[in-house]
């Protein structure tokens, strides 16, 4: 069951438009399709675009991590942005706010 | 006292299914939003533990049951699994029995900071049951 995620690539930034719902379901589609995307190459930039998300739990973070790390192998980054309250609660929570920083213009 | 309960196969397609049920049943306490986004988490967290460590992905089933009594809503989710060996480590923050997996090791500490009162019995071989409580309505007061 795939739930409405997007994927959009700008130059260098891959944009993942992700689903209403993050669990551990949905976050095993995440890790595939990125790493998909990551082999094609020439990505510096991971964008996580929480606007139609109202949901996350722990596996979110998780597939989060895993992305910072991966990034991190490559000498990339990873942010996120219009993620709502109770998505930051989460972010915060858990300290990703520590590591991923808040993407603020698209442009 | 009100119950309910339900039985599921350990999916993860199920892990949804279960939240939003739960949440169904408890809405009757009339919560807040976050509140309720409190409780799906935690049922998330607790139903994705049965699934990944509990039966490590292969087939089981997962018991469901949640109770209202005055305010406050318990709801426990049991499995038939391997069980834990050691409960305590389980519940350190970050700890995870299976890091390749990605997972966070977040799960229990997100059942703790969304619930008011979480209790974890196991035994290794004949499965664990995660029994959660949280008082509705503090925010209104």
């Amino acid at each position: 069951m795939s739930q409405q995620m997007d994927y959009e690539r700008m130059g260098g930034t891959l944009f993942l438009h992700l689903p209403p719902e993050i669990d551990h379901h949905s976050s095993q589609e995440i890790r595939e399709r990125t790493e998909a995307y990551l082999q094609q190459g020439g990505i510096r930039q991971i964008v996580f675009d929480f606007s139609r998300t109202s949901f996350m739990d722990s596996s979110g973070i998780g597939a989060i991590l895993g992305r910072y790390k991966r990034m991190r192998e490559i000498g990339g980054r990873v942010a996120v942005c219009n993620a709502d309250e109770r998505i930051r609660r989460i972010l915060r929570i858990s300290g990703v706010d520590q590591l991923v920083p808040e993407w603020e213009n698209r442009q | 006292m009100e119950r309910m309960s339900f039985e599921m196969e350990s999916r993860s397609c199920n892990e949804q299914f279960a939240r939003v049920v739960v949440a169904v049943f408890l809405s009757r306490l009339d919560p807040t939003v976050e509140e309720l986004d409190d409780i799906k988490t935690a049922v998330s967290e607790a139903v994705t533990n049965c699934i990944i460590h509990g039966y490590e992905g292969r087939e089981g089933i997962i018991r469901v049951e949640a109770a209202i009594e005055g305010n406050e809503a318990t709801v426990r989710v049991i499995d038939k699994g391997i069980g834990i060996l050691n409960v305590k480590q389980a519940m350190e923050p970050l700890y995870t029995s299976k890091p390749s997996e990605e997972r966070s090791g977040m799960g229990f500490s997100f059942m703790e900071a969304f619930m008011d009162e979480l209790t974890v019995e196991s035994r290794p071989g004949e499965g664990t049951a995660v029994t959660m409580k949280k008082t509705i309505g503090r925010a209104k007061e």
